[in-house]
């Protein structure tokens, strides 16, 4: 850069700085101010924050900051703050004999309001958030009870889970058919099961019937909630109704599993989450 | 001599690929290593013919600098950026419509897979093709020589293009390491690592072998550009492979220590892709289609180096309130806000070149785009110091705020002056006098930023609507809505969004067009070459 190649713009009265590459040049222009004094007062701020918050790491550790701010410490206060203001409330709910709450007490009413946050963040992802269930995911609005419709079978159900790793999670199997029959006879078990609303297919598909599914599904196809398994003539499916579905279903048989909330919850969560399943319409 | 080294190392890498299709322990392992025997193989045969027939890389005949490879980045560029527009357009449509995933199609058109497509596609296909290509024509200019290696030059350009088809290939065939931006495997990892060092190699030459006495202002963030993201892509993707047979590898960190790895790699990422790279071509082609001088100088030096220190350290910001240890996540707040003023640094020397061009934006609308592109990169960095102050990312975190701040940087900045870029290149690198049509420039500036606008507001919207019910909480402090409910409230915003979507898209084909008739117009302009090559000459 040197000083005789220096030219003053006319449009904005600055020199250049003398270079030019490819045709561009350069102004010299200060720094706009404001610029300048916002970009310090950022600097000063950020100085200023450091020092009141945790910032700068240490060999062990880091710098806590003058105002000892922590944001798990905030976290746990506002639980506690919570928890504080409802703690005579969760007392009475961990207390209280549940299947025989009044639906009209004011402790009800809890269990329900918190029953239902729970079961928005925990169990819509199955159940939908209306509880109206999917493929696979029971509906929990009607009365068709897999394992049982009352309070504490709920609760049971909600604490110990399905099908799990743990040991007092409720449990069954039913068979793959598939090894055991051929596709002739389960075809006709299809057949059959279809037509249990309105008596059965009769004939050898009844006697398949008898010899394979009754001691679960019972002789008319209503079930056993023991073992969880599913009433087949009330015309609600599971995993589907139509010929393939129950085909597949016979064929590689289903493994539902639903985790032991007992694990993650607190019995008052476990408790409000049952309550508001049962108040949703099909409680037993 | 060269050539028979070169035969020596194809017919390796043929043979190799060829055993790694046969042994290969997953389908996209072995869908890769079958394309690149078939390259390395047709690429042996090339060069066998070609051995013994010297052809010397001749100066390009209308400006004198090694421009062929500009020309095929710019078209690249085009074409990328058509592709990850489309799929980002289907995508969108996607999350209003689910059945759009077609329960055909899976895995392969799943939104999960379809998504990293969309984003790699438009950050490194579409803007790293432009930010090559523009690379390569600014850094010739601005020291006044020709390309350092220009056949270099060319691996650089078509390893480039093998990496983005083994990535985008890769994520369709269910390959992925599953970091946000990083997501292609250890093997395809590699491969960029060595086209990124011969990138290097070929830029830091030709800046070393100038005419210049100095580096102009371009250069210094172009360079920063390639260095910083060489370290950042090494540094991020250290994994050992499972097998080497096989796509899959285990990351060498883990825990929140691969999270903050993986945001100080993500953060700069658009920190020196999207921002130093862009900053670069800023310099070159904003001042050169206003026809003034830079605004400061000073202002240029200042603000780069702050640029540069400061970004470093904004990682965190995307790990508030997480495992995370606060003190990191002060740092990368107050890092983040300080941040602000250095990056509009970039704005006010763009916009500021203009003064004494004002009345340009009335009649070029090129210049339009350069200003509209200024706008939204000012007005997306100071959103993303805005977003990145733990209060207001308490609000705004995971929710669509996020993905209409990345869109207002992305369209809105990088997308508008690589459109602005290329209708500069354009006629200058076929030899015509202008674009076929000034018009249809018009129409896809309107087009892109009604697209930006509904984009970006309809994100806002739903992105504070989100953040709002996921906090709400009745009397008692139990939530109010399920996650589901904010899903479904969304709708009509997501429609929003595909159409802003749908209009950006329709803005890049119709640039496409205007190309293609410029390229292919018959009136080749000759005047300006002798003019140019003296002064490469006279330097």
């Amino acid at each position: 850069m040197s000083d005789e190649d220096k030219r003053l713009d006319e449009e904005t009265g600055q020199y250049t700085t003398g270079h030019s590459y490819d045709g561009i040049e350069e102004l010299n222009t200060p720094l706009p101010r404001w610029w300048l004094w916002t970009f310090y007062a950022t600097i000063v701020w950020g100085i200023g924050y450091t020092v009141a918050y945790p910032a700068w790491p240490m060999i062990s550790g880091a710098t806590a900051g003058v105002l000892g701010y922590s944001s798990r410490a905030e976290v746990a206060e506002d639980i506690v703050a919570h928890e504080a203001k409802n703690a005579s409330l969760v007392d009475e709910l961990v207390a209280a004999d549940i299947a025989a709450l009044d639906p009209a007490s004011d402790l009800h009413r809890y269990a329900v309001a918190r029953g239902a946050s729970v079961f928005r963040a925990q169990c819509s992802q199955c159940h939908g958030s209306g509880a109206a269930g999917a493929v696979g995911y029971p509906n929990l609005l009607d009365n068709a009870w897999l394992w049982g419709g009352t309070v504490d079978e709920i609760a049971y159900t909600v604490e110990h889970g399905i099908r799990n790793e743990t040991a007092d999670a409720r449990y069954s199997e039913m068979p793959a058919f598939g090894e055991i029959l051929t596709r002739e006879e389960i075809a006709a078990l299809v057949s059959h099961v279809q037509a249990l609303p309105n008596g059965g297919a009769g004939g050898e598909a009844e006697t398949l019937y008898l010899d394979n599914c009754v001691a679960c599904h019972g002789d008319n196809g209503e079930g056993m909630q023991e073992l969880g398994a599913p009433n087949i003539a009330d015309a609600i499916w599971l995993y589907g109704g139509d010929a393939a579905a129950i085909t597949q279903t016979i064929t590689n048989a289903r493994f539902g599993v639903m985790p032991a909330w007992g694990q993650r919850l607190s019995d008052a969560d476990v408790r409000a989450v049952s309550l508001y399943v049962h108040a949703l319409g099909g409680g037993e | 001599m060269g050539n028979y080294v070169k035969l020596i190392l194809l017919g390796m890498v043929a043979i190799v690929a060829a055993i790694a299709v046969n042994w290969g322990r997953d389908l996209a392992y072995q869908v890769h290593a079958a394309l690149i025997m078939v390259i390395a193989a047709g690429m042996f045969i090339y060069v066998l013919r070609n051995t013994d027939e010297p052809k010397p890389l001749a100066p390009d005949p209308l400006s004198g600098y090694d421009d062929g490879v500009v020309r095929y980045g710019v078209i690249a560029t085009a074409f990328w950026g058509v592709a990850g527009f489309l799929v980002g357009v289907f995508i969108a449509f996607q999350l209003a419509f689910p059945a759009l995933n077609f329960d055909w199609g899976q895995p392969f058109t799943n939104f999960g897979r379809l998504r990293p497509l969309h984003t790699s596609a438009v950050i490194f296909a579409f803007g790293g093709n432009a930010l090559i290509a523009t690379s390569f024509y600014i850094v010739q200019r601005t020291s006044g020589v020709r390309l350092f290696a220009g056949r270099l030059a060319w691996f650089v350009f078509w390893g480039y293009q093998l990496f983005i088809v083994l990535a985008a290939t890769g994520y369709l065939l269910g390959v992925t390491q599953s970091k946000e931006y990083a997501e292609p495997e250890w093997y395809v990892d590699l491969w960029l690592t060595i086209v990124w060092v011969a990138y290097l190699i070929v830029f830091l030459g030709t800046i070393f072998t100038r005419k210049e006495k100095h580096i102009y202002v371009a250069n210094w963030f172009l360079l920063s550009f390639i260095i910083t993201v060489a370290m950042l892509h090494i540094v991020n993707n250290l994994a050992i492979p499972v097998s080497f047979w096989g796509s899959r590898s285990v990351q060498v960190f883990s825990g929140v220590q691969d999270a903050m790895t993986q945001w100080w790699y993500g953060h700069n990422a658009v920190g020196f892709f999207l921002t130093a790279g862009f900053l670069g071509m800023m310099y070159y082609f904003v001042p050169k289609q206003a026809g003034r001088p830079v605004y400061s100088y000073r202002l240029s030096i200042i603000h780069f180096w702050a640029l540069i220190f400061l970004y470093i350290w904004a990682g965190p910001h995307h790990l508030h309130y997480t495992a995370l240890p606060d003190w990191a996540s002060t740092l990368g707040m107050v890092f983040s806000v300080i941040l602000w003023m250095p990056s509009w640094g970039g704005m006010i020397n763009g916009l500021m070149t203009l003064n004494g061009a004002w009345d340009k934006l009335r009649t070029d609308p090129i210049i339009r785009m350069f200003v509209v592109s200024l706008a939204f990169y000012g007005m997306s960095t100071f959103e993303g110091p805005m977003m990145s102050i733990k209060a207001v990312n308490s609000l705004s975190h995971y929710t669509d705020w996020t993905i209409g701040h990345v869109h207002s940087g992305a369209l809105g900045w990088n997308g508008m002056i690589t459109f602005a870029c290329i209708y500069f290149l354009t006629p200058k690198l076929w030899g015509r006098d202008k674009m076929y049509s000034m018009p249809a420039i018009n129409w896809h500036f309107w087009l892109a930023t009604l697209g930006i606008v509904l984009y970006a507001s309809s994100m806002w919207v739903t992105g504070i609507m989100e953040g709002l019910m996921w906090r709400e909480v009745d009397d008692q402090g139990f939530l109010v809505n399920s996650f589901a409910d904010t899903v479904s409230a969304k709708f009509p915003m997501y429609i929003v969004r595909g159409l802003g979507g749908l209009l950006f898209l329709s803005g890049a084909l119709v640039m496409c067009w205007n190309m293609w008739m410029t390229i292919r117009g018959a009136k080749p302009y000759t005047q300006p070459v002798s003019e140019i090559t003296t002064a490469v000459k006279g330097v």
